[in-house]
């Protein structure tokens, strides 16, 4: 990799993709690759100011975490595939592997009390966003010290000391939130003049992921269009991991090959970022982060990536060919970040990498040890949380285990 | 030739629902569906990866092969506008079959749903029909947490205008679809991921089963011996009251059995004529007890039959909170089988 090369144009991508052998409705047909750099259809993204890297002023401490991060996210979710196969975690389970990079890159660009809300693919954001590995096990695993007592499972990451406003499971349901929770910060900022919690008001930025799919649903739209019509300081982060279940974007989506023009529909700076390299991202991202914050206003990022699992743990996949996975596998996020580390930065030893792996898959295993020992929420907590302000007859059957509530009884 | 509502004879009886073609619950749907496609180009299915991925739940595999991706469409996710797209098609002249991968999804095309679909007809003073099938999952069970566990029925059908089928077994699930698809009114159709993979006997010949006509699954009307109580369920509880009347009749008590297969058309008159053997009634209904169709069936019962209880209508639904995603919550959560016993035994009292 070539570090003076235009950041934009740091992917190594092939500009062909493996072909599905069952034809290209399955699969994107090469003309419509759009990673940046490679067939120029997509736009690269705002240049750094004066060509200077965001990344390059990260201190090598802070990036070593960042690496650190990546592979605490890669650990824990191999161990919840294992836990997954073994019936310890139920429902659905969705996986990270792959797009470590865009949560850590993106987390890293905002400031720690910045909300963010989530689809519900939430491993990573919650781990990045400094959920401890055994509170987002125990709730996959449906036990009472889980992030929400094992009552939302891993669809529902929500951490408030971490202002992660939750994983949410309905597609795009998410988004009108993320562009709440921006209008609350602005209105703290100039109604109140003060924080909901009596401190000083900041200039915030709020992230709402969504996923490729998600594009697709009104929710998102009507979101856009009132951060657009309102100036509301929401950055709307496309994890365009290329697939929505079997559904591959092009199949799904109109002009998938320029996503930003969606965002530009709506008023919005809008731009296409690669997302497997962090430092790139962090190129892009953190000073676009910062326009938003200054100048309250929102944003349209699509932001590249690839899921190397399938959609859940239940997906056969027979929508993409193994060679395109292996692709996308030969540009590992952590991989890039890894060599620049060792190669470039020469900042951390394979020894140094090697201990990093260690310490997180030790923390992954004790997750999964502790989840497993865990208590499970007695039966008291299936009525608990309903209401705040309990009052008489709020439920027909709230007071009472089976059959009619009947004094002559 | 499509087959037109209004000739068939509901009157005529239903094949035998015991034999040895043992068929998957998803492949009976399947089934009804393809049959009423050869026989019917106006009849279409559209859905999130109904086509290409041979749905999420495999009910329409191998479907796109027979009939080409025109009429077995992939949908982008989109819920609200391909529910709407279909109210336009449908009053255009076509017979949309819609799945929703879940019920749970519907919520995000609820003003179609709820607005749209149901009061075309009235809206319109008669010049347009929503003969529309709207189906998918419904239900609590798989540990899905509380977004994707709805059981839709109680909220949807208090809306006139909409008839809504749920059957518990695959042969029911062959020829309701198949009825539900001819039918010119909307449809709801709702089925539970739990039971797709269920086995049962279905006949390979064509048969719709009438809407508002119950079955009797437990008990016996023929007059050797009244049954205690009656049991009324929909859907996959139907199964959990002949699993707990199966266990009762070891204690001697007997149940009459009685599967809705509609909650509308309700037939209630078959509920009042087992009350009348039986003086005591038991609902069971997966769905929250506030306002549920529980609530229906006693209310009605209470107007209809009051002089016939010996003991006040018992309702058993899920508890009255959001859907827990821990194992053990949501167990205790369904209407499951000791609860249904619980609630017998309180009202039996032997
Ligand atoms: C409204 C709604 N419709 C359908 C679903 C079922 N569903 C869950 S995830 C998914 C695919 C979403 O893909 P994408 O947005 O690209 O996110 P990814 O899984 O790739 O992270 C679908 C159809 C849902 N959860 N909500
Ligand atoms: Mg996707």
């Amino acid at each position: 990799m070539n570090p003076s090369a235009p950041a934009a144009a740091q992917s190594s991508v092939p500009p062909t993709l493996p072909q599905h052998p069952e034809g290209s409705i399955y699969h994107i047909t090469s003309s419509k690759v759009h990673m940046p750099g490679t067939n120029g259809a997509a736009k690269p993204g705002a240049k750094p100011a004066g060509g200077a890297r965001a990344s390059d002023s990260v201190p090598n401490a802070t990036m070593i975490k960042w690496l650190r991060d990546m592979i605490l996210i890669r650990e824990f979710e191999n161990r919840c595939a294992q836990a997954y196969q073994q019936a310890k975690i139920g429902g659905f389970c969705h996986l990270y592997l792959g797009q470590e990079a865009l949560a850590v890159g993106t987390i890293n660009s905002i400031n720690h009390d910045d909300p963010i809300v989530t689809a519900y693919r939430d491993h990573g954001h919650a781990l990045a966003r400094g959920m401890s590995p055994r509170a987002c096990m125990a709730e996959m695993f449906g036990k009472l010290a889980g992030c929400a007592k094992g009552k939302g499972g891993s669809m529902h990451m929500f951490d408030k000391p971490n202002w992660n406003f939750g994983g949410h499971g309905i597609v795009g349901a998410q988004t009108p939130l993320g562009a709440g929770l921006a209008f609350a910060a602005k209105y703290e900022l100039e109604v109140m003049k003060r924080s909901v919690d009596g401190s000083p008001a900041k200039k915030k930025v709020s992230l709402a992921y969504l996923g490729d799919g998600a594009l697709n649903q009104g929710a998102l739209h009507e979101a856009m269009n009132l951060a657009g019509l309102w100036g509301l300081p929401v950055i709307f982060v496309v994890e365009n991991n290329r697939y929505s279940m079997g559904t591959a974007i092009e199949r799904g989506t109109t002009m998938a090959h320029d996503l930003p023009a969606k965002g530009r529909a709506y008023g919005m700076e809008s731009m296409t970022i690669d997302g497997q390299d962090i430092r790139n991202l962090y190129d892009h991202f953190k000073p676009l982060v910062d326009r938003c914050r200054e100048a309250q206003r929102p944003a349209f990022v699509d932001l590249l990536t690839y899921r190397y699992q399938g959609h859940s743990m239940s997906d056969p996949q027979k929508y993409r060919v193994k060679d395109e996975v292996e692709m996308f596998k030969s540009r590992d996020s952590i991989a890039l970040l890894e060599q620049h580390l060792l190669t470039e930065r020469k900042c951390i030893s394979e020894a140094d990498v090697d201990a990093i792996v260690a310490e997180c898959r030790a923390l992954s295993e004790d997750s999964v040890n502790f989840a497993e020992s865990a208590p499970m929420p007695g039966l008291e907590e299936l009525y608990s949380d309903v209401y705040q302000n309990i009052q008489p007859n709020l439920s027909p059957t709230r007071e009472y285990v089976h059959g009619a509530k009947n004094e002559l009884l | 030739m499509p087959t037109a509502f209004a000739d068939i004879d509901f009157s005529k009886p239903l094949p035998s629902a015991t034999g040895d073609r043992q068929i998957q619950f998803r492949e009976a749907l399947r089934e009804a569906m393809s049959e009423e496609m050869r026989k019917d180009d106006r009849v279409f299915l559209m859905g999130e990866e109904v086509a290409y991925y041979n749905g999420a739940y495999k009910v329409s595999q191998g479907m796109l092969e027979e009939f080409g991706p025109q009429r077995i469409i992939d949908s982008p996710i989109s819920e609200n506008g391909f529910a709407g797209l279909a109210v336009g098609a449908a009053m255009y002249g076509l017979r949309p079959i819609i799945e929703f991968m879940s019920w749970s999804f519907s919520l995000v095309a609820a003003d179609q749903l709820l607005n749209n679909v149901p009061k075309m007809l009235y809206m319109s003073g008669g010049q347009w029909g929503c003969p529309i099938v709207f189906r998918g999952n419904n239900g609590a069970g798989g540990q899905l947490g509380s977004t994707h566990s709805w059981t839709v029925e109680s909220m949807y059908a208090t809306v006139p205008g909409l008839k809504i089928a749920i059957p518990s077994n695959p042969y029911d699930a062959k020829g309701l679809l198949k009825t539900a698809i001819v039918d010119n009114d909307p449809v709801f159709f709702l089925e539970s991921e739990r039971m797709l993979s269920d086995k049962g006997h279905v006949p390979e010949e064509e048969y719709y089963i009438p809407f508002g006509k119950a079955a009797l699954r437990r008990g016996d009307w023929s007059g050797e011996r009244d049954s205690d109580i009656t049991l009324v369920s929909f859907g996959r509880p139907v199964n959990f009251c002949i699993d707990a009347a199966d266990e009762l009749e070891k204690d001697g008590i007997v149940c009459d059995v009685l599967d809705m297969r509609t909650v509308r058309p309700l037939d209630i008159d078959s509920i009042i004529q087992s009350i009348k053997r039986t003086n005591k009634i038991v609902v069971v209904d997966q769905c929250w007890p506030f306002a549920s169709i529980a609530s229906e069936v006693v209310t009605q019962v209470c107007e209809k039959a009051f002089d016939y209880l010996d003991h006040q209508p018992v309702r058993v639904n899920t508890d009255d909170v959001p859907t827990p995603y821990a194992k053990n919550l949501e167990m205790e959560y369904l209407p499951h089988k000791g609860k249904i016993m619980a609630a017998v035994k309180s009202v039996v009292r032997r």
